[in-house]
C-alpha cells in the first residue's frame, strides 16, 4: 500500500502549466529525492504535496495513516527572515502546535527529545539570526520532527552550506530514515549525481523524465 | 510637579483619556508586532483611512460611529487579505487605492451633507481628550477581548507570523487565524483613530515593535518590550501634551519616534 500516490497530476502556476500528467507512488519508509533543473516544477510539486496549491487535474492521495496535519515540512533555511526576533526554541516549539491550542507537558517532552536528537541543546536559547546556516537547518529539521513521526517533506538548499555541514546533514537524514522509519521526500537542488540520497528518484527534467529506484537512475545516466 | 499631576487627574476627561489610551496602546503594540514582522505595516495605514471614511459616513447619516465603523473596517481588512493572497495583483497598490478612495469618500460625504457639523480635524488628528464615557466603555470591553484572544492564540499567531507555509503544512488553520488577526487589528485601528487620528494611528501599531526588535532576542520579549515601550511613550506623550499644551496624538507619535531613534542608537553601539 502506498503512502502517497500521484495520478495523472497536472499543476499550473497562474496560467502556466508546470507539471503535466505526472504519476508516482511512495511507500512507507521510502526516501525520495525530487530532482530537475530550475523551473522544472520542483517547488510547485512540493507546494501541491503540502496542499498549498490544488491540482488542475489528476490527484494526490494520502494513506489514511497520514492526516494532513502530520506532515513535517522543512523549508530552505533562508525561507525564514534572518532578522525575525525568535529563539531556536521558540521556532522548534511551533512544530507541536498540530496537537492543540496549548503546549502540553507531553509536547514539551517531544520538543526536548528532538533538540537532544539533533544535538542542538547549546543553541536552543540563541536567536535564530545568530546561528550558522547548518545550525539553522538543524533547527528547522527539529521543528519538522516535532510535527511528524511519519512523513518529512523538505526543500533542501545545499548551496548555502559548506561541504562538511552538508555531509553531516545528509548523514542525519539517512539515519532518521533508517532508524526512525521516517518517510522522506526531499527536493534537492544539488545536481551532483555522485551524491544522490535515498532509494527513489523522481526527475522532473523534461529531457530526462524518470521515476524509480535510485540505482536504476544512476545506471541510466552512466549509459548515456 | 506632584500637585500638577494631581491637578491633571482631577479632570474626568483626562482620566477617561488616560485609561482608554493605555488600553489601546497595549493592544496596538501587541498586534503591531505581528503586522510589522509579516511586513504588512501598510495594511494598518490603509485600514485607518477606511475607518476615517466610514466614521464620516456614519456621522453624516446619523449612525453610531463606533458600531458602524468597526464592521466596515473588518470587512475592508478581509478584502485586503484576499488581495494580499492573490497573485498577479499589486497588493500594495491596491491598499493605497483603497485608502485614498475611502478618505475621498469621507470628505465628499461630509461636504454633501449640510446641517451636520463634523469636526474632520478631530478624526484626522485625533481627539482623545474628547472621548465620552460610552466610548470608554466600548474601548475597555474591546481591548480586554482583544488581549484575551491574543493570549489564548499567542502560539498560533506566532506560528503564522513566523512561517505560514509550515503552519499550514502541520494543519494549523491559517485562514482562520489570519481572519482573527485582521479582525482584531481592525477593531484596534477604529478605537485608536479616536485617540491619534486616521493619519497617525498606524504609528502606534508600527513604532513599538520596530523599537523592541532592536532590543531583544526572542519573540516573547519582543512582544512584552513592545507593550512596555508603548505604555511609556503614551504616558510621556500625554503628560508632555498637558504640561506644554501640545496636541496629544502628535505628541505621543513623537515620543514613539524618539524611543525608536534611541533604540537604533543603542543597537549600533552595543
Amino acid at each position: 500500500m502506498s503512502l502517497i500516490k500521484a495520478e495523472k497530476l497536472s499543476l499550473y502556476y497562474g496560467n502556466h502549466r508546470i507539471i503535466d500528467s505526472l504519476n508516482f507512488a511512495i511507500n512507507a519508509g521510502d526516501f525520495l529525492c525530487i530532482v530537475g533543473p530550475n523551473g522544472s516544477g520542483k517547488t510547485t510539486l512540493l507546494k501541491a504535496l503540502l496542499g498549498e496549491i490544488k491540482p488542475k487535474s489528476g490527484k494526490i492521495s494520502f494513506d489514511k495513516s497520514i492526516q494532513p496535519n502530520f506532515i513535517g515540512y522543512m523549508p530552505q533555511e533562508n525561507h525564514i527572515d534572518r532578522n525575525f526576533p525568535a529563539t531556536a526554541y521558540e521556532i522548534i516549539s511551533t512544530g507541536v502546535l498540530n496537537r492543540g491550542l496549548f503546549i502540553s507537558s507531553d509536547s514539551k517532552k517531544t520538543i526536548e527529545s528532538n533538540i537532544k536528537l539533533l544535538n542542538i541543546e547549546n543553541i536552543a536559547k540563541k536567536n535564530f539570526s545568530e546561528l550558522s546556516g547548518g545550525q539553522r537547518q538543524k533547527v528547522l529539521l527539529a521543528r519538522a520532527l516535532c510535527a511528524t513521526q511519519k512523513l518529512l517533506i523538505l526543500d533542501e538548499a545545499s548551496n548555502n552550506l559548506d561541504y562538511s555541514s552538508k555531509q553531516s546533514f545528509y548523514k542525519l537524514l539517512k539515519k532518521l530514515n533508517a532508524e526512525h522509519e521516517l518517510t522522506i521526500i526531499m527536493v534537492t537542488h544539488d545536481l551532483d549525481h555522485k551524491n544522490l540520497l535515498g532509494n527513489k528518484i523522481l526527475s522532473l527534467d523534461h529531457d530526462n523524465p524518470f521515476f524509480g529506484l535510485t540505482a536504476d537512475y544512476v545506471r541510466r545516466i552512466h549509459a548515456h | 510637579m506632584l500637585t500638577n499631576i494631581i491637578e491633571m487627574f482631577s479632570y474626568a476627561f483626562i482620566v477617561r483619556a488616560f485609561i482608554a489610551g493605555l488600553a489601546i496602546s497595549i493592544c496596538a503594540a501587541l498586534l503591531g508586532t505581528n503586522l510589522v514582522l509579516r511586513k504588512q505595516s501598510m495594511i494598518s495605514d490603509g485600514l485607518s483611512h477606511v475607518a476615517f471614511g466610514a466614521t464620516i459616513v456614519a456621522l453624516a447619516l446619523g449612525f453610531a460611529p463606533l458600531e458602524f465603523t468597526i464592521p466596515v473596517v473588518i470587512i475592508a481588512s478581509y478584502l485586503i487579505l484576499q488581495i494580499n493572497n492573490r497573485r498577479n495583483i499589486n497588493a500594495d497598490a491596491a491598499i493605497a487605492i483603497l485608502s485614498a478612495s475611502a478618505l475621498a469618500t469621507g470628505i465628499i460625504v461630509n461636504s454633501l451633507i449640510k446641517g451636520v457639523n463634523i469636526d474632520i480635524n478631530s478624526y484626522l488628528f485625533g481627539s482623545i481628550l474628547a472621548i465620552s464615557t460610552h466610548d470608554l466603555v466600548i474601548t475597555l470591553v474591546a481591548t480586554v477581548i482583544i488581549f484575551a484572544l491574543y493570549i489564548i492564540f499567542y502560539r498560533q499567531i506566532f506560528a503564522i507570523t513566523l512561517d505560514e507555509t509550515f503552519a499550514k503544512a502541520i494543519g494549523i488553520k491559517t485562514k482562520l487565524y489570519n481572519a482573527i488577526l485582521a479582525a482584531l487589528c481592525s477593531v484596534i485601528i477604529v478605537l485608536g483613530m479616536r485617540m491619534l487620528g486616521a493619519l497617525l494611528i498606524s504609528s502606534l501599531i508600527i513604532f513599538p515593535c520596530l523599537s523592541a526588535i532592536r532590543l531583544t532576542h526572542s519573540f516573547k520579549t519582543t512582544a512584552v518590550v513592545s507593550v512596555i515601550l508603548s505604555i511609556v511613550c503614551f504616558i510621556f506623550g500625554i503628560f508632555a501634551s498637558y504640561f506644554y499644551n501640545l496636541p496629544t496624538g502628535a505628541t505621543i507619535v513623537i515620543a514613539n519616534l524618539i524611543c525608536f531613534l534611541l533604540s537604533v542608537i543603542y543597537n549600533k553601539f552595543r
